[in-house]
């Protein structure tokens, strides 16, 4: 494996983030450059005069990483490398939420831009804030668990639907888990023309307080309870599903993690383990997860 | 080639001759025709360009942001809500030190909603490390596109340049303008060769995240590159002037300065009717001259000191306010006199807000307080000089 992340970043021990980068760059190789929105992966990699990055890398701002990969696009066009691959890595907050316009206008324009979401479900970098991609049910720092609340009232916001309704021609989820079709999907994104965009579950071991070294195992959990699909939309069609061949309950991901300890603790967590169980269900019928 | 022509389309016509690689921007009044412009050169194939047509103000500096990184030399225009959203990536750009290029339509900003020329867009902005020139007729705004190009890609400043021209007044206009000619453009511009970008044969990180231990000295280099620029900007419209024969000072130009007892001092357009009016009160027998800022940042402390210390008073008279305090030209002007010792009366006027005309009559009215004030009168040193006290 080509080491293009290189050792010695600051990520925390038990982080997904650092091996889904690295293996997106192998995947990549090293005819890429990579534009970085602000957040964890950022802030660990680049710690000035350091850098992990053995590819060329950019950072401007948390909200604008797909209009600064447009620009590159357009410029590396003009100077006649098009066979450069062009890729955005970016966490949740950055991609659902607050650059949501500039990625839209990125998948508008058509840009060759593989745009890659490490999703940890939530504003990792500044403290465990919740993102319009942190699931129904999850206490965050900003939707903590209480008397009064359950957590997160709202179900995560479906990006992948939002890509595929851009006419992007290549959309996937991937996790951590499965470092081989990771690695396949971003081979495909790059192989396809025009823009690209997949979403990697990406476990954050402080934001989702679970034991330290069952990052993977967490992550395939998730897929494992159906509550984390893992699919292809091709030119608007699902072309590929990964099958479950013996479907978990949800409790068996839940109960693993401090951001759900609640839902065990409180009198109405068994309704809300219900509803969540309700989520993974209807990803089981949409994508037909189960034979 | 002297040409009667819009001033949104003359200067259009000036950057397709300063060859730029990548364009980028988003429709808003009043800067659209300079875009649309550029946008059926391209589709004329008169403009070689990577033209982006983009989602917002902040995307457009955004993609900028990007295509400079790989070593393109940049352009876009926006104006007044526009550059109000670019807010973030003006202080990102410049603090990546890139050479952008972007005229600003300068307009009012909301609210109220106002579609009418002032500065108050641009000088908002004036902190952001932006190098800012300011226009006085289109053949200025025209002829300062290049020589912005010439400033910001100078190895030894590397700072984006805004050149800023009075919206409507000047981007709508049609006036008689020379265009510039593509071999002297070619032979006054080199073409922008950067020492370091973005590329897979030789990595490298841009926009690391900097620590307390280090973050003093990058906003110093940027402060300091500034300062140093103040003579490039010199030089760039000297150098300018030798191959199109057309001048218009340095950091400051001024008009019937070397006795004025009553001392002008503004940017913009408004210069035009300044001009006018101090050569009928001249004839007149009033000692008034004009100071003109051409490059606002960086700010020219040491040009105004020489050319103001013989006046008995200055007026400053701008289109914009800073809400709160005094007028911003006007504080950095009185900034700027008081280590040199000089301490004559320093009167600051508002006017033309939200495009409102500055005439004859508002000029003379200012020189007329000046003069009062320049012979003992005490009155207000800073006030709204069109202001309809009846509306209030």
């Amino acid at each position: 494996m080509q080491n293009l992340f290189a050792p010695g970043h600051r990520a925390c021990a038990g982080c997904a983030m650092p091996t889904t980068v690295k293996l997106i760059l192998d995947a990549a190789g090293p005819n890429t450059v990579v534009a970085s929105p602000t957040g964890c992966l950022e802030v660990v990699s680049t710690p000035y005069p350091e850098s992990a990055w053995m590819v060329p890398w950019v950072h401007s701002l948390f909200e604008n990483a797909s209009a600064v990969a447009s620009g590159i696009e357009v410029a590396l066009k003009r100077f006649g490398k098009t066979d450069i691959n062009i890729l955005v890595i970016g966490g949740d907050g950055s991609t659902l939420d607050i650059g949501m316009g500039c990625i839209s206008g990125m998948f508008d324009r058509g840009h060759n831009v593989k745009y890659i979401c490490y999703d940890n479900e939530a504003y990792m970098n500044t403290g465990v804030q919740r993102s319009s991609s942190t699931p129904y049910g999850t206490s965050t720092s900003t939707t903590p668990s209480g008397k009064a609340s359950f957590g997160n009232p709202r179900p995560k916001k479906d990006m992948p639907a939002i890509a595929v309704a851009h006419k992007v021609p290549y959309v996937a989820t991937a996790s951590v888990a499965y470092p081989v079709d990771l690695r396949n999907k971003v081979k495909k994104a790059i192989a396809t023309p025009g823009p690209a965009y997949l979403q990697v579950n990406a476990p954050c071991i402080t934001g989702w307080n679970f034991e330290a070294g069952n990052t993977v195992e967490l992550s395939r959990l998730s897929v494992e309870t159906c509550l984390w699909p893992l699919y292809e939309y091709i030119n608007g069609e699902l072309a590929s599903v990964k099958k479950i061949r013996s479907k978990k309950p949800v409790e068996e991901y839940l109960k693993v993690q401090g951001r759900y300890r609640h839902l065990f603790k409180s009198p109405d967590g068994a309704e809300l383990i219900r509803k969540i169980q309700a989520i993974a269900d209807a990803n089981v019928k949409k994508f037909g997860l189960v034979d | 080639m002297m040409k009667v022509i819009e001033g949104s389309h003359a200067v259009a016509h000036a950057v397709m001759c300063c060859r730029p690689d990548v364009i980028s921007a988003y429709p808003i009044t009043p800067q659209t025709h300079i875009v649309e412009h550029l946008s059926q050169l391209v589709a004329d194939g008169k403009l070689n360009t990577e033209f982006l047509t983009v989602d917002s103000e902040f995307s457009a500096l955004s993609s900028l942001v990007g295509a400079s990184v790989v070593g393109a030399r940049c352009y876009s225009s926006t104006t007044s809500q526009g550059l109000a959203l670019m807010w973030e990536v003006l202080y990102n750009s410049s603090g990546l030190r890139l050479p952008l290029v972007m005229t600003v339509a300068n307009r009012a900003l909301g609210a109220p909603l106002n579609i009418w020329n002032d500065q108050q867009d641009s000088v908002g902005a004036r902190d952001s490390g932006w190098i800012q020139l300011y226009a006085e007729n289109v053949q200025e705004a025209v002829d300062m596109t290049p020589q912005a190009y010439k400033i910001a890609e100078d190895p030894d400043i590397l700072l984006p340049v805004m050149v800023c021209m009075d919206g409507f007044i000047l981007t709508h206009v049609y006036e008689p303008v020379y265009l510039l000619e593509q071999d002297k453009v070619d032979s006054y511009l080199p073409p922008y060769r950067p020492a370091v970008v973005l590329d897979t044969a030789n990595p490298k990180t841009f926009g690391a995240f900097v620590d307390p231990s280090k973050f003093t000295e990058y906003r110093y280099m940027q402060w300091d590159a500034q300062i140093r620029a103040k003579q490039k900007i010199v030089d760039a419209a000297l150098d300018f002037q030798k191959i199109f024969g057309r001048y218009y000072g340095g950091l400051i130009d001024t008009y019937h300065a070397e006795d004025a007892e009553i001392m002008i001092v503004t940017m913009g357009s408004v210069i035009g009717t300044i001009r006018d009016c101090i050569d009928s009160m001249r004839a007149e027998g009033i000692k008034v001259g004009l100071t003109k800022i051409r490059s606002y940042r960086p700010f020219p402390a040491e040009a105004l000191q020489k050319a103001l210390k013989d006046a008995s008073v200055i007026a400053v008279i701008e289109k914009d306010t800073t809400v709160g305090n005094q007028s911003a030209l006007l504080t950095d002007l009185k900034a700027a006199l008081y280590n040199s010792k000089l301490r004559m009366p320093v009167l600051g006027f508002t006017a033309g807000l939200g495009g409102r005309d500055i005439t004859v009559t508002d000029i003379r009215k200012m020189v007329e307080i000046s003069s009062r004030a320049k012979d003992g009168v005490a009155e207000s040193d800073y006030q709204f000089l069109d202001l309809k006290k009846e509306l209030l």
